[in-house]
């Protein structure tokens, strides 16, 4: 069992967290006031609640992380083997990132990464 | 010690996994989702197959739930569903279907059938994964690269406001 | 672990088709970004060009047997006929699209670039020799289709189109995918010939079995056989029409490619399973694609359920099995390929008042306004129903002339009543061009040069086919052997 130590470290942090909620309904004093009960107290009232349409380009920026995400995936064990692979495996990712670089750069030139 | 993490892992998977269907609230059913990635992130780790795990955290428990949890909130934000559910039957017919399915994979394994790959199971370290798919699954590896640029291109196509 | 690394060698000339097409699909999207950036009439040629020299490829290399990447790819005459008719399907849709995208919606790089990509993927099918080569392509195919369905963003059908196309084909993939882990957990294996030859495959280990069903209703989506068919009209109607004969055409062929392979060499210890679960498919599929045609007002609707119909027939051939039964399904593709795309192609060249004409009646008495036009898809379909001397004919006189040699008497007789009913709405079609009166704004042909010239190139291959089938049904026949070795 080499993975214990990660196993406890989730253990430690389930704890935390489950103390940090349970301790305060304990002892924490209880006063509900108008301000708390917004839904952000950052010193501004809210205009509306959020309903209604969301602009399509939160989920585009969501979808290109998961593309660069799971090309990250690859690179990981390429970087564990990387000097036993020697120049080969530098090629063999060079071609992989070329090809995502082509990606890259075509949402990027398309302004597919602007906000507005 | 073994079977006994099994048993609590796999007991929190299903708990999660039977969460995520009971819940109405989707957001509940999204967290239940991520408790249970995460499990079965761990039930890979005891298999000795960490580079999975990895994945399983990094790619699903991670990237994707984001996009759900974006999705939910840009749909239906903190809304419940309610209301009698229009097909009904169409779902119920799921019931005798999984039936059959649960039936056929217990009678697969009470049978003897069990997966068996030749030559035992192959490592799951990341090294020994990088070795294999930099070496006899070069192809496929490569293959993905161009499978990712259709996908950028396609999200750029569909998501840009004008045509 | 360590140990040295022993390199692959790396066998780029099995890959050669593919590489030119996605090659020029990466040049596509560079040309792209460079100036002149309002008209992308240039792209379109591009992408033409790119798939006209992977056929020139393609035809170069016929009778070479290459493998590389330890038997992932290979390029036998097998793969090297689906390249060709993939390849054809691919160049007449772009140039159907290079007038009709730009009328309709507005050209852009991203269109053809995706074209080229889901041809990639199709040429890969025909070529994969292992399981996760036949995911990943197919993945590659269907993830540029189903954007490519959704290509007119501001009409809802084309959205609905994509997204059912998606969602069904998603589950479709993951059936596939279970198939898969089932086969490699039964036999250690993902690669073809090595999955035949485990031991798993001669006890007849029950996940094996398991294997088969799952692949079989992963395939059966992709192919659109009845169970699972339900995305096909609204998809076919939906998307734009050039995409439409993709789907049709190229992507049916891919998947078919894949199957026959997989199912001659993977599974060929099942062929008596697998052989009568197709008997039953085959016969559902063509008799309810034939029934639900019937009905049908909408003409891309109904070249949906008709193609649903024929997918039922090219069962037929492959249960039929052996080099003749596998060799007829080979020239049906072809003959459906040409024909297909002859027809939608017909359908995407002709508009009513701006909008794209779609109903039967709209046609009425195209005859008389474009005779032209009219015959050619009277032609078309006349290939459809099976009428001599067109390829539609030749076609299914090999494929039901293969059942009945191969002891499927009764399948070969459904088949033909199946091609006698489907005669009806074929024919429905040319009453309205030819014998009913004009309506006042009916549908008119728009000129296009690329569009009249990929029509024309159609119209070749279905009567060239149809009058001197030999040498093709030769190639076809050649092209199945390397799967019975």
């Amino acid at each position: 069992m080499e993975h214990v130590t990660i196993l406890m470290a989730f253990a430690f942090a389930a704890v935390v967290a489950g103390a940090m909620l349970v301790v305060p309904s304990l002892i924490a004093p209880r006063r509900l006031t108008p301000v708390k009960a917004q839904p952000f107290e950052s010193g501004k009232d809210p205009i509306e609640i959020t309903q209604g349409r969301l602009a399509v380009k939160f989920s585009t920026v969501a979808i290109f992380f998961i593309l660069i995400d799971i090309e990250l995936l690859f690179i990981w064990p390429w970087a564990m083997l990387y000097r036993k692979l020697g120049w080969f495996g530098f090629a063999e990712m060079l071609v992989f990132l070329g090809i995502l670089m082509l990606g890259f750069l075509y949402i990027w030139q398309k302004g597919g990464l602007e906000w507005e | 010690m073994a079977t006994a993490a099994f048993v609590l892992i796999a007991a929190v998977a299903v708990g999660s996994a039977l969460g995520l269907v009971v819940r109405r609230n989707p957001i509940h059913g999204a967290l239940f989702l991520v408790v249970n990635l995460g499990s079965i992130a761990a039930l890979f780790l005891t298999l000795g197959a960490e580079f999975l795990a990895a994945a399983q955290v990094i790619v699903y428990a991670g990237a994707i739930m984001v996009l759900f949890v974006f999705a939910i909130m840009v749909l239906i934000p903190g809304r419940e569903e309610t209301g009698p559910d229009p097909q009904r039957p169409t779902r119920l017919l799921a019931l005798p279907v999984g039936a059959v399915l649960l039936v056929l994979l217990v009678a697969l394994v009470a049978g003897g059938g069990a997966p068996r790959a030749a030559g035992g199971p192959p490592a799951g370290g990341v090294e020994a994964v990088g070795r294999l798919l930099f070496t006899d699954y070069l192809f496929p590896f490569e293959l993905t690269s161009v499978l990712l640029l259709a996908a950028m291109v396609g999200v750029l196509l569909l998501a840009r406001r004008r045509a | 672990m360590t140990g040295e690394i022993v390199v692959p060698v790396v066998g780029l000339s099995a890959l050669l088709p593919a590489l030119v097409v996605v090659g020029a699909g990466g040049l596509v999207l560079l040309l792209d970004l460079l100036p002149p950036r309002a008209s992308k009439a240039h792209l379109g040629t591009v992408a033409l060009a790119g798939l006209v020299a992977a056929l020139l490829v393609t035809v170069s290399r016929w009778g070479t047997d290459d493998r590389a990447f330890r038997d992932m790819v290979l390029l036998d005459n097998y793969a090297l006929f689906f390249d060709v008719v993939i390849c054809y399907a691919a160049a007449l849709v772009v140039m159907l699209s290079m007038d009709y995208v730009g009328r309709e919606g507005g050209e852009s790089g991203e269109y053809y670039a995706l074209v080229l990509f889901s041809t990639t993927g199709m040429l890969l099918l025909a070529s994969a020799g292992d399981l996760i080569v036949v995911f990943l392509a197919l993945e590659l195919m269907s993830l540029s289709l189903y954007v490519l369905a959704g290509f007119f963003k501001t009409r809802l059908v084309s959205g609905e189109a994509s997204m059912k196309y998606f969602l069904l084909g998603a589950f479709a993939s993951s059936f596939l995918l279970y198939g898969i882990a089932m086969l490699y957990g039964a036999t250690g294996s993902t690669n073809l010939d090595r999955i035949a030859g485990s031991p798993a495959a001669r006890d007849g280990d029950p996940l094996y079995l398991v294997g088969l069903a799952l692949l079989l209703v992963g395939f059966g989506f992709k192919i659109s056989t009845v169970p699972f068919h339900m995305w096909a009209p609204d998809v076919y109607e939906g998307a734009p029409t050039s995409v439409t004969a993709l789907i049709a055409t190229g992507s049916k062929a891919a998947a078919f490619a894949a199957l026959i392979r997989v199912l001659v060499v993977a599974l060929r210890g099942l062929q008596p399973d697998w052989t009568a679960l197709l008997w039953s498919l085959a016969v559902v599929t063509m008799t309810l694609g034939n029934l639900a045609a019937l009905a049908q007002s909408n003409l891309k609707r109904m070249l949906a359920y008709s193609s649903i119909a024929h997918v039922g027939y090219m069962l037929v051939g492959l249960v039929a099995g052996g080099a003749s039964g596998a060799g007829a399904v080979l020239f049906y593709l072809l003959a459906y390929t040409f024909t297909t795309i002859g027809a939608f192609g017909v359908l995407a060249l002709c508009q009513r008042a701006g909008e794209e004409a779609v109903e039967v009646s709209e046609y009425a008495g195209l005859a008389r306004r474009n005779p032209v036009l009219a015959a050619t898809l009277a032609l078309f379909l006349l290939s459809l129903i099976g009428i001599p001397p067109l390829a539609g004919f030749v076609a299914k006189f090999y494929l039901f002339g293969a059942a009945v040699r191969g002891g499927h008497v009764w399948l070969a007789v459904i088949a033909v009543l199946n091609s006698a009913v489907a005669a009806y709405y074929y024919l429905r079609v040319l009453v309205y061009m030819y014998m009913r009166e004009p309506e006042a704004g009916g549908a008119g042909y728009v000129p296009s040069f690329a569009g009249g010239l990929a029509l024309a190139i159609a119209l070749i291959g279905v009567v060239a086919l149809g009058v001197m089938p030999a040498p093709f049904a030769d190639l076809a026949q050649g092209a199945v052997t390397p799967l019975l070795r």
